[in-house]
């Protein structure tokens, strides 16, 4: 009775697989609206700092705070790639003027367009500023399950953004992967070729990260977290598995999702590995105990208090999704 | 043995609320406002309860939840009588309301004598700063109730799961974690773990405008041998892949079997030996020791 009334008033049941198409397409509409309408001409280029950390690769690094109208919700980091005929961008902040103005840094550094936006997973700090490169010659290039992950959390995440950055979030809006990776491709920009590798479930369900072999620098979007704690929105089990596969990459440097603009590989990976590790060994004994929630956020891998920023804001959340992913087990 | 499904009544009333909130969502009437104060209340105790009188804090059922909630999509409470299940004295039903959540009757779990002890700890979804309540009915006809105030917004039109893909794999998969060893002829603790999204309908799909189905566990049944334990209504208050935590009085070994439904009319059941055997348990899953209860 209740699930007939649902589906009434909210489509026929037998819809899921239509609208999975017609969400494919949608993102390509909203693209094309992003082109036609166009960013703003006006922007004059802010206080967008790009550091350089190798020969055409330039970083801005988001603070470890909230979104805010102080950060124009870009509290991750952002990556510039120039070829010799196109540029790269990984990952593009937290709102539309975000991206302008990250838009008009770029445009004193390369005449070059830019010919893909790849973003690193679907949180907002990572790619609501997709809106101000949307063009006809634009792909986005994302996980194959970015787009369901976007289409499920957009709302959401305008809200907050609306309410966190404030007027300034005007005009943001969720562009999903024109590009999808399901496994592995690779990117020319002219005498530089990226490689963009799509990973099981870890940080997020849709995480991606990019290789450029010409300087040996690894961009690891969410997957590596350096000084602010990382935040479990996928799986635990799956991260630590993940980062196993990333070590083997023969990089010299990440470009971490949060953290400095660049660090020394692997060794960056170490604290993330720690702290992961110990949520997983203390969930683990919690559980065995016939522990709760509650008991285990007090205690589970209280050593690393002091190791991290945001340890206190977000650390019971991570417990919480590691106890309910490793209450399976 | 008793009756352990609701009556008619409450069954329309459950019905009648789900409508309203799919009704005011449909319409567009705004979410209730965040204040502490008892004014939801007073609709929803004449609309579930009438005008009889319900005793508050009188001892009879206890609830504990965080003040706080770290995750609003994920807050953990546990709710207790004070005394164990006896034929003279006895808790029938604990009805769980979440004063300002679309649907703030988020459930109803119904015990016998076979439950030991009527004792639940289960994880649920918090939508705005709320009080959360628990009304238990003795088997003398009297209410009794025990509340908290829980600060916590947003957890049921927070976006849903963090793997899709897996939870549609693992969809109807449970997982019993009991006190082990068993105390034979006495009250003990096991938890049931339900592999389902619980999706509320609240969460919107930006591409298409649509809101996602909303699809959840509606009854959980719990038996032991032909004994009814445990039998509960509910909806997508509880939390993704709901927990309950239960108690059970096993007279010698037998059988712990769980019946399962949800709001598209699936149904999965399962069934655990008790004290089990690692032979009867199937590889790698099912069933794991947890401490007995104090």
């Amino acid at each position: 009775m209740l699930h007939g009334m649902a589906r009434a008033l909210m489509g026929s049941p037998g819809s899921r697989t239509v609208l999975r198409v017609q969400a494919r397409t949608a993102w390509l509409w909203l693209a094309v609206v992003g082109a036609v309408l166009g960013p703003s001409p006006t922007v004059a280029a802010e206080a967008i700092q790009l550091k350089p950390v190798a020969q055409g690769i330039y970083v801005y690094t988001g603070p470890h705070t909230d979104a805010s109208d102080s950060n124009l919700g870009a509290v991750g980091n952002v990556a510039i790639v120039v070829g010799e005929q196109s540029v790269a961008l990984i990952d593009s902040g937290g709102s539309l003027e975000f991206g302008l103005q990250l838009r008009a840094a770029l445009e004193e550094i390369t005449d070059l367009p830019v010919s893909h936006v790849i973003n690193t997973h679907v949180h907002p700090d990572h790619l609501l500023g997709n809106g101000a490169f949307a063009g006809p010659t634009v792909e986005f290039v994302g996980h194959r399950r970015l787009g369901a992950a976007l289409a499920a959390r957009a709302e959401f995440y305008l809200e907050a953004g609306t309410r966190n950055v404030g007027p300034k979030f005007a005009g943001t809006k969720a562009i999903g992967p024109t590009l999808e990776v399901a496994d592995s491709i690779h990117i020319n920009l002219g005498g530089r070729v990226l490689k963009v590798t799509a990973h099981a479930t870890a940080h997020t369900d849709n995480d991606l990260t990019v290789y450029d072999r010409r300087t040996r620098t690894l961009f690891a979007g969410d997957l590596v977290f350096v000084e602010r704690l990382p935040i479990v929105d996928g799986s635990l089990k799956g991260w630590l598995a993940v980062m196993d596969d990333l070590r083997a990459v023969p990089a010299v440097r990440v470009v971490p999702g949060h953290g400095p603009a660049s660090v020394r590989w692997p060794s960056a990976l170490h604290a993330q590995e720690r702290y992961l590790q110990a949520l997983l060994r203390d969930v683990r004994i919690e559980i065995a105990a016939g522990g709760t929630i509650e008991n285990a956020i007090g205690w589970v891998a209280s050593e690393e208090r002091s190791k991290w920023v945001r340890f206190a804001e977000d650390h019971p959340r991570n417990v919480t999704a590691s106890f309910t992913e490793l209450e399976w087990e | 043995m008793l009756e352990l499904r609701a009556s008619i009544g409450e069954r329309e009333a459950m019905r009648v609320a789900v409508t309203t909130f799919l009704l005011a969502m449909a319409v567009g009437i705004p979410a209730w406002g965040a204040t502490e104060d008892e004014s939801r209340w007073h609709d929803l105790r004449e609309s579930l309860f009438g005008d009889r009188q319900i005793h508050e804090e009188s001892g009879v059922v206890s609830l504990e939840a965080p003040y706080r909630a770290h995750d609003a999509a994920l807050v953990p409470i546990t709710f207790e009588a004070a005394f164990p299940q006896t034929n003279e004295r006895f808790v029938k039903t604990i009805t769980l309301i979440v004063d300002e959540n679309p649907l703030p009757m988020a459930g109803q779990f119904h015990f016998t004598e076979a439950s030991g002890w009527a004792a639940i700890s289960t994880r649920i979804r918090v939508n705005a700063y709320t009080h959360v309540r628990a009304v238990a009915e003795t088997n003398d006809g009297e209410l009794h109730m025990a509340k908290r105030y829980v600060k916590a917004s947003g957890g049921c039109s927070a976006p849903a799961g963090k793997d899709p893909e897996a939870a549609l794999a693992s969809l109807g998969r449970m997982k019993l974690r009991r006190s082990d060893p068993v105390l034979w002829g006495e009250p003990n603790s096991a938890q049931l773990l339900v592999s389902h999204p619980n999706h509320t309908g609240m969460q919107m799909d930006q591409v298409t405008r649509h809101y996602v189905l909303a699809y959840f566990v509606d009854s959980i049944e719990v038996h032991y041998g032909d004994q009814p334990v445990l039998a509960v209504e509910s909806n997508f208050s509880l939390s993704e892949n709901p927990a309950v935590r239960f108690h059970y009085v096993p007279d010698g070994p037998g059988e712990l079997s769980v019946r399962v439904t949800d709001s598209d009319g699936e149904m999965f059941a399962r069934a655990w030996s008790v004290p089990g055997s690692v032979a009867k348990a199937p590889v790698g899953e099912e069933v794991a020791p947890v401490n007995p209860v104090q």
